[in-house]
């Protein structure tokens, strides 16, 4: 499984950005291979149409799920479209949350 | 003649500077180019003769013979389409990202997958009111930009043997430069508060860029605050007008009326130093 996070920071113990369209990072944790990748986000200084590049960036990426603090509506609809599953979260860090999302205590947002 | 009366900051008199100076004018035509929010019929009063509708174009997509290929969102540079492919097979719209520049129709590689529709996103408002010819764009609720309206305004509507006084949408953006683009003069209304110096700051270097003539007007001027005047002097900037701050003209304002007689010779005195300019 895919796991793309929006974070503040490029590892692990990166906080999480509640945004996200307009996040720092997105950290993609592949837990068949543990392996974290981190893209800072090419979008973040786009005059617009942020959060449906962002979307369909998740969606090329081959996500299955993302966890972030808030969605914007375009890319809530572009992510809806789509078959990945999307979690809230409030606080933490990335590697926090991908412990949280494994032992299901994520909510679905 | 076109003069366009713009601010940075909302508020500050566009309206009032620019329908006061249209009554002052001999032959002129109003044009509100403030469609998110138009309020000069309010003052000057018009009798609407005729409402038309102003459509732009965007896409629409058959999903049935769309082969998702991709390359409409591509050609995309507002990004208002999404294309995903199998297993997902779908093209999405969003409307608001849309700017009608028609590449996504143009690039389409099957005939049919993608076609522009007329789509109303707010109407044209034609009348007169005394010697004024009227003219005003009014967006739909929930529309996103009244750019490609006020642009229509300006093509279609504006009269160009006439005086014409462009009530220009504050701050600037996309249709602020629309409203000012191509104006012999341009009016930066401001008031002389620290939030109108700071917008003021942003109007002038817009219309540096653009290299259009402009100056000054500050409303609500009160004697003795030089907080507009110091920055003028310091940016070499002629302050072409002042209209002094009165209780008994905010009250009358706020009635919808404004004392268009009571200053017309002023107005015309403005209008004379405009065209001096010019």
């Amino acid at each position: 499984m895919k796991i793309l996070l929006t974070a503040l920071g490029d590892n692990l113990s990166a906080l999480i950005d509640e945004r996200f369209g307009r996040a720092e990072y997105f950290a993609i944790y592949d837990t068949d291979i543990n392996k974290l990748e981190v893209v800072k986000n090419p979008f973040l200084n786009d005059q617009g149409g942020v959060g449906v590049s962002t979307a369909k960036f998740t969606v090329e990426k081959g996500i299955d799920a993302v966890i972030s603090g808030s969605y914007g509506p375009n890319a809530l609809e572009v992510l809806r479209a789509s078959s990945i599953k999307l979690y809230k979260t409030e606080n933490g860090t990335i590697q926090e949350n991908i412990d949280k999302l494994l032992n299901g205590t994520l909510d679905e947002f | 003649m076109k003069i366009a009366v713009t601010s940075g900051k909302g508020g500050t008199g566009k309206t009032t500077i620019a329908t006061m100076l249209a009554y002052a004018c001999d032959n002129p035509q109003y044009i509100d180019c403030d469609a998110e929010e138009p309020n000069g019929h309010l003052f000057l009063k018009p009798k609407i003769e005729r409402v038309e509708p102003f459509n732009v174009l965007i896409p629409k997509i058959n999903e049935d013979i769309c082969i998702f290929c991709g390359k409409c969102a591509d050609a995309c540079v507002y990004k208002a389409l999404v294309v995903m492919g199998e297993p997902l097979k779908k093209t999405m719209f969003f409307d608001e990202l849309c700017h009608s520049c028609g590449a996504c129709v143009y690039v389409c590689p099957v005939g049919g997958a993608l076609v522009e529709v007329p789509d109303e996103i707010g109407k044209i408002k034609i009348g007169k009111t005394q010697h004024i010819d009227f003219v005003m764009g009014e967006l739909n609720i929930g529309e996103a930009s009244a750019t490609q309206l006020i642009a229509s305004l300006k093509k279609n509507y504006m009269n160009e043997s006439k005086t014409v006084i462009l009530d220009s949408p504050p701050g600037t953006s996309c249709t602020v430069v629309e409203t000012i683009e191509g104006a012999d003069y341009v009016l930066l209304v401001t008031e002389p508060t620290p939030f109108g110096l700071s917008d003021l700051k942003l109007s002038v270097e817009l219309v540096r860029n653009m290299d259009l003539k402009f100056g000054i007007v500050v409303n609500k001027y009160e004697e003795g605050n030089t907080l507009i005047d110091e920055y003028a002097k310091e940016e070499e900037i002629e302050i072409i007008f002042r209209l002094p701050f009165s209780k008994e003209f905010a009250q009358s304002y706020s009635k919808g009326e404004l004392p268009f007689e009571k200053f017309m010779s002023n107005f015309r005195d403005l209008l004379k130093r405009i065209e001096e300019r010019v």
